[in-house]
């Protein structure tokens, strides 16, 4: 019987075939181990590992695109502030130079017709001045003749008279045109 | 149909004979064998114990295979035990014991710790209720092939000279000590080591099942007995079972220590000795 050979058996003796079918057992578990449960464990955690890992890169890169968004919406915001109150300067300055291409237009005007009309009042004037000077030469002698009562004989001498009376007229009426200039210069 | 059915059967037999308890033996470890064949000159027993060793190594397998057959990154129930149980070795071991360069021998580690919790577990599974790893052949294999291994991957890691030379010359020592050190430093790495590691292994299986076996016969023994020892029939019951749970506490930390104590070993091989 077994039971009695074990009695003297030493346990620290182990037979040669347990060894061998010890060898066995464990050399199965190593193979099973490294052809196929480790390599999935750690594809396994490999793949968790980077769930989470995309997971928190996703979330950075979703922040950082608001972030560019925003950026980007106030970049616009300042560059449309910035256009409107460009705008706003440029108009204001348009209308400043048609105001005052519009004065200096009707300055120009109102100098232009004021120019015209001294230039017309002068020619009128003129044309006054020499009716005037003939009808006055002609009406002074007719009537000098009439009130002397005699024709003078010399032309000569009676066109010498008739000058230096019209002579006297032009004086009269310069004073007369440098108190009307006095009067103007001073409105 | 236990490993003590032979010892239960003596109790009884005491009973009726009127003889005094006969505490169970040797032959627990020794049962009948069930068919024996020579191969290469070699004698193979098949007996309990081995039947025992290949249903706990097929039944590991067949959880381990179970566990990552169809992986999740969000794990199964039998996925995450698996899982745990790896990644206690994997991380717990192989990367924060025997170091940076650890990760590769994190399959060996596990195949280890997995193999020798399948075969403890089964000291206290009905119907075997004894451990593999109480046959000293079985932790003897274990350990020979940890020696091999840490001595290999030290000649490896640090080449033949100096890893040998650190262990007969440990460096940092004053000269005149290494007639002490140098023995000791010898027999440690080369006897001590392997040998601890598999006799604390089997001691601890054995020792249990002893244990297991002492206070489960002497339950029967006692209640069998027509006069007072009835009364002691509970306490000695009772301790069996508290026993059990003991044992379940040495079946997961022998696996654990074994597999500990081979990563320090690696890890000693891999990084010079301090």
């Amino acid at each position: 019987m077994s039971i009695l050979a074990a009695e003297s058996a030493n346990p620290l003796l182990p037979p040669v075939g347990e060894i061998i079918i010890g060898l066995i057992a464990f050399a199965i578990v190593l193979l099973v181990m490294f052809k196929f449960v480790a390599p999935r464990f750690e594809q396994v955690f490999r793949a968790r590992r980077e769930a989470i890992e995309g997971g928190i890169e996703r979330a950075e890169a979703m922040q950082a695109e608001a972030q560019a968004a925003l950026e980007q919406y106030r970049a616009q915001l300042a560059e449309a502030r910035s256009e409107a109150a460009q705008i706003r300067d440029q108009a204001r300055a348009e209308g400043q130079q048609i105001l005052e291409e519009l004065r200096a237009q009707a300055q120009e005007e109102s100098a232009r017709i004021v120019a015209r009309g001294e230039e017309q009042l002068a020619t009128a004037r003129q044309q006054v001045v020499n009716e005037l000077r003939g009808q006055i030469g002609t009406l002074a002698v007719q009537l000098a003749g009439q009130v002397v009562g005699e024709s003078l004989a010399d032309d000569a001498r009676r066109s010498g008279t008739v000058d230096r009376f019209l002579a006297e007229l032009d004086g009269m009426a310069a004073a007369g045109d440098g108190a009307v200039g006095a009067r103007k210069s001073t409105r | 149909m236990t490993s003590s059915a032979p010892a239960l059967g003596g109790v009884l037999a005491a009973e009726g004979s009127g003889d005094g308890f006969q505490a169970p033996g040797l032959g627990e470890f020794y049962p009948e064998v069930i068919a024996s064949f020579s191969l290469l000159g070699i004698d193979f027993e098949i007996t309990r114990i081995t039947l025992i060793l290949w249903v706990a190594t097929l039944a590991m397998i067949a959880f381990l295979v179970a566990a990552v057959r169809n992986p999740q990154i969000v794990p199964g129930r039998l996925q995450f035990v698996g899982e745990s149980g790896y990644s206690l070795v994997r991380d717990g071991i192989a990367r924060d014991v025997v170091g940076p360069k650890g990760l590769p021998f994190a399959p060996f580690l596990a195949a280890l710790f997995f193999f020798i919790l399948a075969n403890n577990l089964m000291a206290i599974i009905p119907f075997a209720q004894i451990s593999p790893m109480s046959k000293f052949a079985f932790p003897l294999v274990l350990a020979a092939i940890c020696w091999v291994l840490y001595i290999w991957i030290g000649i490896r890691e640090q080449g033949a000279g100096k890893y040998f030379k650190d262990i007969l010359f440990l460096p940092g020592v004053p000269k005149l000590m290494y007639i002490l050190v140098t023995p000791i430093e010898i027999l440690q790495n080369f006897v001590v080591r392997p040998f601890t590691l598999a006799v604390r292994l089997f001691a601890n299986m054995f020792a249990g099942h002893m244990l297991l076996v002492v206070f489960s016969l002497g339950a029967v023994y006692l209640f069998s007995r027509d006069n007072f020892s009835i009364v002691f029939g509970p306490i000695s019951a009772l301790m069996a079972i508290v026993m059990t749970f003991f044992e379940l506490l040495v079946i997961f930390l022998q696996a654990y220590v074994f597999t500990v104590l081979m990563g320090t070993y690696l890890n000693g091989s891999i990084e010079a000795e301090h």
